[in-house]
């Protein structure tokens, strides 16, 4: 299928003049502002433009932030009516939408994601879980925990880059609606939208002290998990740091819940809507660069469809827009990092040393920031590294299979189980397949989808508990028996 | 009767639906509260629990797989083969633990009367737990929570059998299967308990016992790979933190439990999220 027609798409790009980025941040600690004393820069992974200067919290800054969550907890949080937490949250809910574009713009220059996609996804399911979560705070004692489920206290939540504002959302909303109070951390190279959230919880006049937000890098995030004045953890990253927390809480009492690494399996069947699970795999590997826990990074295909398959999404691929995250048009942002770009680029190698055949789109990358193009590996086995290892970046490794039974096998031979996508029009094969694959999240015929009321989380490495929906509040409630 | 010899039982272990002796060969002497000595159990090695986890492996697919109608009624058939055979279990645990018969007779009671109640859970723990959630779209989402895995459990001392009872129910519930450390003074009771299940349609390797010291057998369980996760209820709290620690490199969930409560199921269940389009 040799495509002749091409469409031009001339520049869209997204204003920067909503946003007004400070040269240096301090911590939002007690409801103010405070200066930080080191700092390291943040910069646009675009363009390699350096925004601003964050903080590095220290262990002042931590006992500062903790010590106002404690006295909030305490004094105002713990006190005060389901109803009326409720209503700050539906004030954040809204404030956040008010700012919804300042949002999205300010999370791409910081990020390197698309303006399509923090416009559309990031910014709008953060406001959602905040309202989601808001009509909780009065109706705990209807979440199946008993009929007087009590907060933690305090929660440490520790987010990653690859969704800023949409993962203090998932930790943020929970937490205040069960009725704890937070410090938080964003991810060291995306700290700008947790920031500007801070100024949320000013105009939304939340008490002093309910969020604390401190910058920083991996330092002030175990100064968080080993602060003894932290009754609760909760942590997004990888599978190899949610172990060493695991490790580090395992004397103490704190609560965890972790979401960690992921290796999903993008299952398609000889009997799918082959041209919609084109899109499916697209969506599964190549949203927000593949910097996703589930994305769809194991291609398993069956063989009688393999090559059409293959064929068609590399035509499909050939047409993905990489570029501009800024620009409206643009389909496959910059990479978030240099750290994380040498780390796709050695996994790749990896494939191609141990004889996996590497395919990229080929499309022109802009001369400066960390860019990758879309890639698919064929003829992966299982022992590859690129079959095994989260890559987090927009690679594709496809394996392929005969039964269904042995596409089940394949996809659940990892270590990880936190997605896993079905294709096929067989109402039956869809059901079977989904009991099978041992994976906290199933999407068949579709992909990459999220709701506050959805419990979203992992199975075996990928994670302890949930986020979102009924079981995703319990995580910040006790009032179950075990410990 | 008194002029005549008893025949003794060997007390081995529950491994697959057999009775093996431990590899290892040892055992260990079980006396009364008076010091009188009254067995020689299986003192088992990593190399039992070893076996015993291959065994719940394969065991756990075929159970998880049976329907909770089915579950319920193998659930069922436990209490209904300890209810006839009473005598022996308060016979044990007043020889075993020096208690009143009244007593040891409660714990019979009890320990029936709870595996009746965990057998009606099978099929309402789902609906209990399950969501169908209002998503933003088009799309039919529903959460159910599903088995984990192989579990161990470390039941306590005390009580021996309603504890080991407490200690198994509820992870097959679930459709787990289970690897279970008796109470090491009175493991008398749970090895008798292992004829019971044998007789009660449970499939092989579904509950698998072994019988040795705590400070021995957990630390293997808290590093095995292959173990999803741990019920520690029957272990000091002062181990839990080790146990914890070495637990992470598989990131095992490890609780222990004060009570007989549907979180005991849910402790060891983990919730699957499903998606699917609405549309034409």
């Amino acid at each position: 299928m040799e495509e002749k027609l091409s469409f031009e798409y001339a520049p869209a790009p997204e204003s920067r003049a909503l946003v007004t980025i400070k040269p240096k941040y301090g911590h939002f600690i007690g409801g103010k502002f405070v200066a930080g004393s080191k700092h390291f820069p943040t910069i646009n992974p675009a363009t390699e433009e350096v925004l601003s200067q964050i903080s590095l919290a220290g262990k002042t800054d931590v006992d500062a932030a903790v010590k106002a969550a404690r006295k909030a907890y305490t004094i105002t949080w713990s006190k005060m009516s389901g109803k009326e937490r409720g209503k700050y949250l539906f004030r954040i809910a809204r404030i956040m939408q008010e700012h919804s574009r300042e949002f999205a713009v300010l999370e791409t220059l910081d990020n390197g994601k698309p303006i399509r996609e923090s416009r559309d996804v990031d910014i709008p399911l953060a406001a959602a879980h905040f309202f989601y979560h808001a009509g909780w705070a009065d109706k705990l004692e209807y979440a199946g925990l008993g009929t007087t489920p009590k907060a933690h206290g305090v929660a440490g939540q520790i987010i990653p880059w690859n969704f800023p504002l949409l993962m203090l959302a998932w930790k943020v909303a929970p937490a205040l609606a069960a009725g704890n109070t937070v410090v938080l951390k964003p991810a060291e190279t995306t700290s700008l939208t947790a920031l500007l959230f801070a100024e949320v919880c000013q105009q939304a006049e939340l008490p002093a002290g309910v969020v604390n937000i401190v910058t920083g890098d991996g330092s002030t995030g175990a100064l968080i998990v080993n602060h003894p004045g932290i009754d609760k953890i909760a942590f997004t990253g990888s599978t190899e740091v949610g172990k060493i927390i695991a490790r580090a809480v395992a004397p103490t009492n704190k609560s965890v819940t972790l979401e960690l690494g992921g290796k999903a399996a993008n299952i398609i069947f000889e009997d799918a809507a082959i041209d919609e699970s084109i899109e499916g795999i697209v969506n599964g590997i190549f949203f927000n660069q593949g910097h996703v826990c589930c994305a769809g990074s194991r291609l398993i295909l069956q063989e009688s469809v393999a090559e059409e398959v293959i064929e068609k999404l590399k035509n499909r691929m050939a047409k993905i827009r990489v570029g501009d995250p800024m620009d409206k048009n643009t389909d496959l942002g910059a990479i978030n990092s240099n750290d994380q770009l040498l780390k796709i680029r050695e996994l790749s190698a990896a494939g191609d040393t141990e004889g996996a055949q590497r395919w990229s789109a080929p499309c022109e990358l802009p001369g400066k920031g960390f860019w990758f193009a879309p890639t698919i590996f064929t003829g992966v086995t299982q022992a590859h590294r690129i079959a095994r290892e989260e890559i987090f970046g927009p690679v594709l490794s496809v394996l392929t299979f005969r039964t269904p039974q042995e596409a089940i096998d394949k996809a659940n031979n990892t270590p990880f189980g936190l997605s896993a996508g079905i294709w096929s029009e067989k109402g039956s094969k869809v059901l079977w397949a989904s009991q099978q694959l041992r994976a906290g999240v199933i999407w068949t015929n579709t992909f990459n989808k999220f709701d506050p009321t959805s419990p979203f989380g992992g199975y075996k490495e990928s994670g302890w508990g949930r986020e979102g929906g009924r079981h995703g509040l319990s995580a910040y409630l006790k009032g179950v028996s075990h410990e | 009767m008194s002029n005549r010899i008893d025949v003794k039982k060997t007390y081995k272990l529950f491994i697959n639906g057999a009775f093996p002796r431990t590899e290892s060969g040892r055992t260990y002497e079980v006396k009364n509260a008076k010091g009188v000595f009254i067995a020689n159990p299986c003192l088992a090695s990593r190399k039992d629990l070893k076996d015993a986890v291959v065994a719940a492996r394969a065991a756990q697919h075929g159970w998880n797989k049976a329907t909770t109608y089915n579950k319920g009624q193998i659930l069922y058939r436990l209490a209904e083969m300890l209810e006839g055979r009473r005598a022996q279990f308060v016979d044990e645990i007043v020889t075993v633990t020096g208690v009143s018969k009244a007593k040891a007779e409660k714990e019979v009671t009890d320990s029936v009367d709870r595996l009746v109640w965990y057998a009606g859970w099978t099929d309402k723990i789902s609906s209990l737990s399950g969501a169908l959630n209002p998503v933003a779209g088009p799309y039919y989402n529903f959460t159910i929570p599903e088995s984990m895995g192989v579990i161990a459990a470390i039941a306590p001392e005390t009580p021996s059998l309603l504890g080991l009872i407490d200690s198994i129910a509820p992870i097959i519930v679930g459709g787990n299967t289970v690897v279970v450390l008796a109470s090491t003074k009175a493991p008398l009771s749970a090895m008798s308990f292992a004829e019971v299940i044998a007789t009660s349609d449970v499939p092989a390797g579904v509950i698998n016992i072994l019988t040795g010291k705590k400070d021995e057998i957990t630390p293997w369980m808290a590093s095995h790979m292959d173990i999803d996760g741990l019920d520690i209820s029957g272990l000091g709290a002062k181990k839990h933190s080790d146990v914890k620690t070495s637990g992470s490199e598989n990131l095992k969930r490890i609780y222990s439990f004060k009570s007989a409560d549907p979180g005991r199921i849910l402790a060891f269940m983990e919730n699957k999220t499903v998606w699917h389009p609405i549309g034409l």
